[in-house]
């Protein structure tokens, strides 16, 4: 499959270490991606909801350059530009009116051929790989002592029918790739609520409610960290809460791509978890020491053994 | 769509056009200047019968924003169906909508509320931007300029000019150090080689927009 990838606009800017953990990642489990070449804006979200063409349009030239690439599929990690995406994607291959009108609006050919992938998609097939790999690698030990809220807001299970998610209301995908890292997902209430996304800018307070109910519900989960495949979730959870970081009501927010490059032993610089606002360093060192001592317990316990049989014996 | 429904629809709109120009007696009156009635007009901008909505108000039970609304989902739902035009497109609930899509995915007749009020917020904007809370509208439009002009969205830019737009000249400038400590604002991004490229997109979804309106038609 020739693979072409999609950064978006957050990509490039204040996720920029969801770029960096995405390129990272791909490199260690062998996924060759092409970033397309002069690519714009997907219109996420002001486009649709001004102009519905133009917010398909705008997706959609993005679609048409891959597939004069030759590609087969797109990976949008940005929720939302996966989103508008495979929007475009799927209201073209329902629509033959708006099909046949494209092409003319893009100045350029377009047979709706790529398939679009969010970054879950794309690295669940590879959940076995990576349990293979991180078994054995120096990462294994302090994600496995890693409670986890897999937080998957709207876009990577709504619309229905476009987001292709396992369940709307109880998907499994990223615990499943969390599990694969040997983190434990934790079972939490929050997973696919709204964190507001679309308003922060413009409604801030409204974002900062939203956005608190959802780490407050993670915290009574006693989850260490929330995993989030979306720019503008992350930027509602650990930005948006940086206010409240001073009375210790915060938790730190990662994405995915850096779970997974932690756990297959990724320095944590070369995935960005540097740039998060909710400092995630003293994590990293709490994530250490329970491994430590997990080892330790583990070979008292293997010597006790060992004494009981040579004391039977 | 189940096309037995879209059907039907179609042929509600056609005798509803039928009807009112022969109740106004002015068979040369151009399409564009007979207005179909909102429940109608949305069917044809959007694909969604709100016919088929039941009121049981399940979009609102499960909306982030209900709280914050005085007009919630399902009564926009019912304004559409009221055909009271004025206040579907003005309400506030269209405005703090997020776009979450939950409503759409619970609703258990498939009426899309979400899709109806982004046809609705599209319709308010076609209308009179004004309709949009100073805020929003600000976001929007300034989020819209940045592609045009740039192709790529510039965060710095956006968040700079819409805080002149929007009124509120120091959101986030506290926060600015902090960004650019760790590295996440890039006063100048990449940029497009082709934003041309991108501006003829522009242009020629206004050409069919306009074109599709004066022919009284809406996809």
């Amino acid at each position: 499959m020739s693979l072409a990838y999609y950064p978006g606009c957050s990509l490039h800017g204040t996720a920029r270490e969801f770029d960096e953990s995405m390129r990272a990642v791909a490199d260690a489990l062998g996924i060759e991606m092409t970033e397309i070449d002069d690519w714009s804006c997907c219109g996420a979200s002001s486009a649709h909801s001004s102009n519905h063409l133009l917010g398909v349009a705008l997706a959609a030239r993005n679609l048409a350059l891959a597939e004069a690439e030759g590609r087969d599929a797109v990976v949008a990690p940005c929720a939302a530009c996966f989103s508008r995406l495979a929007m475009a994607r799927q209201e073209v291959a329902e629509d033959e009116e708006l099909a046949a009108s494209l092409p003319g609006i893009l100045e350029r050919p377009f047979d709706n051929t790529v398939d679009v992938l969010n970054v879950v998609q794309l690295l669940l097939p590879y959940a076995e790989s990576i349990r293979e790999l991180v078994a054995d690698g120096p990462g294994f030990s302090a994600v496995g002592q890693m409670k986890v809220a897999s937080y998957y807001g709207c876009l990577l299970v709504r619309p229905v029918g476009v987001a292709g998610a396992d369940d709307t209301e109880v998907p499994t995908t990223m615990e499943q790739v969390a599990s694969a890292c040997g983190a434990q997902p934790v079972a939490w209430n929050m997973a696919v609520e709204c964190c507001g996304g679309s308003l922060s800018m413009s409604r801030t307070s409204s974002v900062v409610r939203l956005g608190r109910a959802i780490i407050d519900d993670a915290r009574r989960a006693g989850a260490d960290a929330i995993v989030v495949a979306c720019p503008m979730c992350h930027a509602n959870l650990d930005f948006r809460q940086v206010a409240r970081a001073e009375d210790g009501g915060t938790v730190p927010v990662i994405y995915l791509t850096q779970l997974v490059g932690l756990a297959l032993g990724i320095d944590a610089e070369k995935l960005g978890l540097n740039r998060h606002f909710v400092d995630t360093s003293p994590l990293l060192v709490e994530l250490a020491d329970r491994a430590t001592s997990a080892e330790a317990d583990a070979a008292a316990k293997a010597a006790a053994k060992a004494t009981r049989a040579g004391a039977v014996v | 769509m189940e096309s037995s429904t879209l059907h039907s629809n179609e042929d509600d709109i056609a005798s509803a056009v039928v009807r009112h120009q022969e109740a106004h007696g002015a068979p040369h009156v151009p399409a564009s200047s007979v207005r179909m009635s909102l429940i109608d007009e949305v069917y044809a901008r959007s694909g969604v019968n709100v016919r088929t909505c039941y009121q049981c108000g399940k979009c609102s039970a499960g909306c982030p924003m209900m709280g914050e609304m005085a007009v919630r989902p399902h009564v926009v739902m019912h304004l559409v169906q009221r055909n009271q035009r004025a206040e579907a497109l003005s309400c506030d609930g269209i405005w703090l909508c997020l776009s979450c899509e939950t409503c759409s995915a619970r609703c258990p007749k498939s009426a899309d509320p979400a899709r109806v009020i982004d046809t609705l917020r599209e319709m308010a904007t076609e209308t009179n931007p004004g309709l949009a809370p100073r805020a929003i509208g600000a976001f929007n439009k300034t989020f819209l300029d940045q592609i045009r002009s740039k192709g790529r969205m510039s965060e710095v830019g956006l968040a700079m000019q819409f805080n002149l737009r929007s009124g509120r000249l120091l959101q986030d400038a506290t926060s600015m150090p902090a960004l650019v400590s760790r590295g996440k604002l890039k006063i100048n991004p990449p940029s497009m080689r082709d934003i041309d490229d991108v501006r003829r997109i522009f242009a020629n979804v206004e050409a069919a927009t306009r074109d599709a309106r004066s022919k009284g038609g809406y996809r």
